[in-house]
C-alpha cells in the first residue's frame, strides 16, 4: 500500500512538473513574455504555449471557448470584464506591467528627445494604433490632444489594427514616425535602433496591463506558477528592461 | 448604417469598379497571349498569374508594403516619378488589388479565347479580315461570356478583399478603409450589432453578384 501511494505521488509530481500553461498575450508583451517564459521553463520545468493577438480578439476568443489558462491583456478593462462575466478567476487580477508610450522613428536622427519634431512642419505619415481598438493608440490620442496637436496632425495618421502592425508601418519606412510601445524598440533598457521621444506619462492615462487567471486554467499549477513569477523581482527586472514601468 | 459605414461601402464599390475596369483592359492582351503563344515561358507566366489564388493575402500584402515603401523597387520608381509612395493611398490599394484579383479576370478570358475554334479565325482571314477586325468581330463576341465571368469575378473578389488592404492600407477613412476593414474594426471593438449590419449588406451584395453569374449558365434564364 505504501509503495502504491509512493508511486501515485511520484506520478502526480511528474505530472505537475510537466504541466503546460496556455497564455493568451497582447501583441506589445510578446517579446518580454518570451524572455520571462525562458526563465520560467528552466526553473520550473513547466512549458508555456503562447498565442498572440490584440486584446479585443483574445477577449472574443475566450468568450467563445478558447482554451487559454492565462490572459496577459494590454489594458485593465478586459480582465475586469472577464472576471465580471465569470470567465476569469475571482481576485486573480493584477497589473503585471505599465506601458510606456514612445514616439519612434527608424531614422536615428529624426526624433529629438523632447518630441519637438511633432510641432515642426512635415509631411511624412505618422503611424498610431487604432485608438478605437488599442490602448497604445488611445494613449497616443490623449497625448496629442493634451499637446493640442491632434487636429493639426490628424491628416497624417495611418492606423495599425494593433501595436504590432503600427510598428511594421514605421520600421518599413512607410511612416516616418509612430507611437509605439517602448517594449517594441527597447532591449536591456536601451533603444535597439532609430530615435525616440518618451512621451511624458502625465499627458496620457496610465496603460495598466492586467493579467488574469482564466476559468480553464483555475486548477493548472503551471498557470498559477507563471502568474506568481510575474510578480517576483526576477521577472520584474526582465519586464523593466523592455521599457515598462 | 453610420456615415462611416456608408463611406466604407462607397469606397469599396469605387475600388472594385476601377480595379475591374483596369483588369479587363490589361488582362485581355495578356489572356490572348497566354491562349495562343507557343513561347516556352508560358507556364512561368501562367503560374505567376495564378499565384494570388494560393498565396495568403498576408504574404502578398507584406511584400507589397515592402516593395511600395520608400526602400522598395516600386517605391523607388514612384518616388522618381514624383508620386511619393503608394502605401496608405487609394492608388496603392488599386495597385495591390490589381495583383490580388488578376487570376480571376485573366483565367476566364484566356479559357474563352482558347475555346474559339482556330478554323473560324482562319475563315475570317480568307475573307480578308485583318487581325484587328478578326479579333473584334469574331474573337470578342465569341468570348463575351468569358469576359462577363471575368468582370463579375474580378469585381466580387476585390469587394471581399481584406488581408492585403489591412497590410498596405493604414485604415484611413474615405481613402483606404474598405468595408471588410470597417467590419473588422467593429468586431474588434466588440460592436457586434454594427458588424452584423455591414456584414449582412456585403453578404447580400456578394450573393446577388454571384447569382447573376451562375444564373446565366442555366439553360433557363432568370
Amino acid at each position: 500500500m505504501r509503495l502504491f501511494l509512493f508511486v501515485v505521488m511520484c506520478l502526480a509530481t511528474s505530472l505537475t512538473q510537466a504541466a503546460e500553461v496556455k497564455v493568451a498575450v497582447a501583441s506589445n508583451f510578446v517579446q518580454p513574455l518570451a524572455a520571462v517564459a525562458a526563465v520560467f521553463q528552466k526553473d520550473t520545468g513547466h512549458t508555456v504555449s503562447v498565442s498572440v493577438a490584440s486584446t479585443g480578439k483574445l477577449y472574443a476568443q475566450i468568450r467563445n471557448g478558447a482554451p487559454f489558462d492565462v490572459l496577459l491583456s494590454a489594458d485593465d478593462e478586459t480582465p475586469a470584464r472577464l472576471e465580471a462575466e465569470g470567465l476569469g478567476v475571482l481576485g486573480s487580477r493584477f497589473t503585471y506591467a505599465t506601458g510606456v508610450l514612445l514616439l519612434w522613428s527608424a531614422d536615428a536622427a529624426a526624433v529629438d528627445v523632447e518630441g519637438r519634431v511633432l510641432s515642426q512642419p512635415g509631411s511624412g505619415k505618422i503611424a498610431i494604433a487604432n485608438p478605437r481598438l488599442a490602448p497604445y493608440g488611445r494613449a497616443a490620442q490623449q497625448a496629442l490632444t493634451a499637446l493640442s496637436l491632434y487636429d493639426h496632425l490628424k491628416s497624417r495618421f495611418v492606423m495599425g489594427e494593433n501595436i504590432g502592425q503600427t510598428f511594421q508601418f514605421v520600421a518599413s519606412g512607410n511612416a516616418s514616425l509612430g507611437f509605439l510601445a517602448a517594449s517594441q524598440v527597447m532591449l536591456n533598457g536601451k533603444l535597439k535602433s532609430g530615435s525616440a521621444w518618451r512621451v511624458p506619462a502625465r499627458i496620457y492615462a496610465p496603460i495598466r496591463q492586467d493579467a488574469i487567471l482564466l476559468k480553464s486554467g483555475a486548477n493548472n499549477t503551471a498557470a498559477q506558477a507563471l502568474l506568481r513569477m510575474l510578480r517576483e523581482s526576477a521577472a520584474r527586472t526582465i519586464i523593466q528592461s523592455y521599457g515598462y514601468e | 448604417m453610420s456615415p462611416g459605414d456608408l463611406a466604407a461601402l462607397v469606397l469599396t464599390l469605387k475600388l472594385a469598379g476601377i480595379v475591374t475596369a483596369l483588369l479587363l483592359l490589361m488582362g485581355t492582351p495578356l489572356a490572348w497571349w497566354l491562349a495562343h503563344t507557343r513561347c516556352r515561358f508560358r507556364p512561368v507566366v501562367e503560374a505567376l498569374v495564378a499565384l494570388p489564388i494560393v498565396l495568403p493575402p498576408s504574404v502578398l500584402g507584406f511584400y507589397l508594403l515592402v516593395a511600395m515603401g520608400p526602400h522598395g523597387p516600386i517605391g523607388a520608381l514612384t518616388q522618381a516619378l514624383g508620386l511619393g509612395t503608394l502605401p496608405f493611398t487609394f492608388a496603392g490599394l488599386v495597385l495591390a488589388s490589381v495583383f490580388y484579383s488578376l487570376p480571376f479576370v485573366v483565367q476566364p478570358i484566356q479559357q474563352a479565347f482558347a475555346a474559339i475554334p482556330s478554323g473560324l479565325m482562319e475563315a475570317a482571314s480568307t475573307l480578308r479580315a485583318g487581325p484587328w477586325d478578326r479579333f473584334r468581330s469574331v474573337a470578342l463576341p465569341l468570348a463575351a461570356p468569358g469576359f462577363l465571368t471575368a468582370g463579375i469575378l474580378g469585381f466580387a473578389h476585390t469587394l471581399g478583399e481584406f488581408g492585403v488592404v489591412l497590410m498596405v492600407g493604414g485604415n484611413i477613412e474615405g481613402e483606404t478603409r474598405v468595408v471588410s476593414v470597417q467590419i473588422y474594426d467593429h468586431v474588434e471593438a466588440l460592436e457586434y450589432g454594427a458588424a452584423h449590419g455591414l456584414s449582412l449588406t456585403l453578404l447580400v451584395l456578394s450573393f446577388s453578384i454571384l447569382l447573376v453569374l451562375y444564373a446565366r449558365r442555366q439553360p433557363w434564364r432568370l
